[in-house]
């Protein structure tokens, strides 16, 4: 089994070409001669470039189809609902781009303007930036490998406009890889608040969702916290609660005890979120008391405090 | 059928079919592992390639968690399945020191992992090879195709949930098959409907009618709509074989059905 090679030491560690698993990588001579530790100027571009945006909010899951980008679109429309609050949400799921289906901005086109290229507008202080906007007809693929997904999200933190923004939240494509590697790495300078990992309750998406959290604590990302999605079903017609995808090993909940990171909440499972996010719209306006509504609502609140929290720490950091 | 290039470990395998989609969650490692199972209770003799190296969830879906893959003089030995030895498995989950490991790896050792898993997996004989993939349309789907090219698969089944938003990425896994000229042999819906376990009502939790219409939209056959079943989620969740097990659900009169069809769609090989 030794030819699979195992835990890459990464190009810029002090290990970078040396280690044991670099053996037999066809890129072990680049490392070890140190050229890969030169960090990407664009890095440097781009915490410039951040210097207007107050928080920055990952929304990550190891495992597909679990509302990532339902989650991300939803913490978007609830922040927005404060006038004075600037959101900009960036969809960097340059394979299978939904947000712009989601936000109801679907066949937009982004223009260019002399600062960059002006994200897609769906309130005057909503501002939604994402691959599908850059494609000509809703069947185009975008097959593309490591490298041009990274140039593209690169181009997207550096080269678009967003202005000065309270929150941005990206929204990731399922998994540990490029995209989520190099958003981590492009951002590491302009501080990165935290990332809200999306779950559903059973095992085998648990599963892949562990090996999420363990990729924040490889890379030195926090975590703000879980978020349990489809969790429980509600029958419109008879109210009773069932379990379509049934926590067989404890969901989330005891989840988050054993790697001891914070539940944010639980959403249940409404079709009326499906429906609305087909549609285009708010969920929260369909359907403004329903239980969903509500523990997005809490969630959202959390998610807020905690970022406030680490700003007030981080200016008695400055001024002490 | 003239093999190109050498067939090595692929020579006993008479078909391939990759199972694929653009939208994470909607199915795909659940109808790889229960065609699989299906075929096998059909007489045939099975492989699973799990090439969803990020999140692989096959071993977890067929119990075989903690198995090892071992080392034989044609290469790794897949994990059997079964004591008749008619399904067996390759993932990248038997390659992991602990379960939770993650693997933070960028798209060239994705794909050198790939090449290894088509060229270097002793499979033996098999009447399919059921490849399963991860979400989009990118390395892992780039490197898999071209490392199954000369070994002419015959064709991938595409598989939806009903919503618009799953099929808006479905319709660009369809652009890929074209692209790369792998024959589409349908497409599956899953999670249509929740028929509600207290009062029967039957619920479109993520919406309808979508795989249909994205089949007919792609001049594609549709193959079948499998029903939200918690007791299918269940048998997946503890890795029990579910086409054995409830073959009165709804989700098992789907699948069965799905299973016919592309036995149906085999060309007879000659032996």
């Amino acid at each position: 089994m030794e030819e699979v090679p195992h835990d890459c030491p990464g190009a810029d560690s002090a290990q970078a070409g040396r280690g044991a698993s670099c053996q037999g990588c066809p890129n072990q001579r680049l490392c070890a001669s140190g050229a890969g530790a030169t960090p990407d100027p664009a890095i440097e571009e781009i915490k410039e470039k951040m210097k207007t945006v107050k928080h920055k909010i990952l929304v990550l899951s190891g495992k597909g189809g679990v509302g990532k980008s339902t989650f991300s679109a939803h913490l978007a429309h609830g922040l927005a609902e404060d006038e004075n609050t600037q959101i900009a949400l960036l969809d960097i799921d340059i394979c299978g781009p939904s947000i712009p289906k989601i936000m109801g901005l679907e066949g937009e086109q982004v223009h260019q303007s002399g600062s960059g290229w002006s994200p897609v507008y769906l309130e005057d202080n909503l501002g939604v930036m994402s691959v599908g906007f850059l494609l000509s007809s809703p069947d185009d693929a975008v097959i593309w490998r490591g490298p041009k997904k990274n140039g593209m999200i690169k181009q997207f933190l550096r080269d678009v406009d967003w202005g000065d923004v309270d929150y941005l939240i990206v929204d990731t494509p399922p998994g540990t890889s490029d995209e989520h590697l190099s958003v981590v790495q492009y951002l590491a300078a302009a501080h990165i608040d935290g990332a809200v990992i999306i779950t559903t309750p059973q095992e085998v998406s648990l599963q892949d969702v562990r090996k999420e959290i363990n990729f924040c604590h490889k890379v030195k990302l926090p975590i703000i916290g879980v978020v349990e999605n489809m969790s429980g079903f509600i029958c419109p017609k008879c109210k009773k609660e069932s379990q379509i995808f049934p926590p067989t090993t404890g969901g989330a909940e005891l989840m988050c005890q054993d790697l001891e990171v914070p539940l944010l909440g639980r959403v249940p499972l409404d079709p009326l979120i499906g429906k609305n996010c087909d549609k285009g719209q708010s969920f929260f306006i369909d359907a403004p008391d329903s239980p969903a509504t509500l523990a997005y609502r809490s969630i959202i609140q959390r998610i807020q405090e905690f970022c406030n929290v680490h700003q007030s720490k981080e200016e008695n950091l400055i001024s002490s | 059928m003239e093999a190109a290039a050498d067939p090595g470990n692929l020579a006993g395998v008479r078909h391939i079919i990759l199972v694929l989609s653009g939208k994470g969650g909607v199915g795909k490692s659940t109808v790889s592992t229960e065609l699989a199972l299906a075929l096998r209770h059909a007489g045939k003799k099975v492989g699973i390639l799990d090439v969803d190296l990020c999140g692989p969830s096959i071993p977890r879906m067929l119990g075989a968690q903690g198995r090892a893959v071992h080392q034989c003089d044609r290469g790794w030995a897949p994990v059997f399945l079964d004591q008749e030895q008619s399904l067996s498995l390759m993932s990248v989950g038997f390659l992991l020191e602990k379960p939770d490991e993650a693997v933070v790896w960028r798209g060239p050792k994705k794909n050198a992992l790939i090449k290894q898993f088509v060229s270097d997996v002793a499979w033996g004989e098999l009447d399919y090879l059921v490849v399963d993939t991860p979400p989009g349309t990118s390395d892992e789907h780039m490197a898999t195709v071209e490392a199954l090219r000369p070994h002419q698969p015959l064709g991938a089944l595409v598989v939806t949930t009903p919503q618009a938003v799953s099929v808006g990425d479905v319709r660009r896994e369809l652009t890929f098959c074209r692209k790369t000229g792998l024959r589409v042999m349908g497409v599956v819906e899953n999670m249509s409907g929740f028929t509600c376990p207290h009062c029967a009502e039957c619920t479109s939790v993520f919406s309808r009618g979508g795989g249909e219409e994205l089949a007919q939209l792609a001049g594609v056959p549709f193959l079948g709509s499998v029903p939200l079943d918690p007791e299918l989620m269940r048998s997946l969740e503890e890795g029990h074989d579910f086409i054995q097990e409830f073959p009165g659900s709804p989700a098992f009169a789907a699948l069965t059905s799905i299973a016919q069809k592309i036995l149906d769609a085999t060309p007879a090989c000659l032996p």
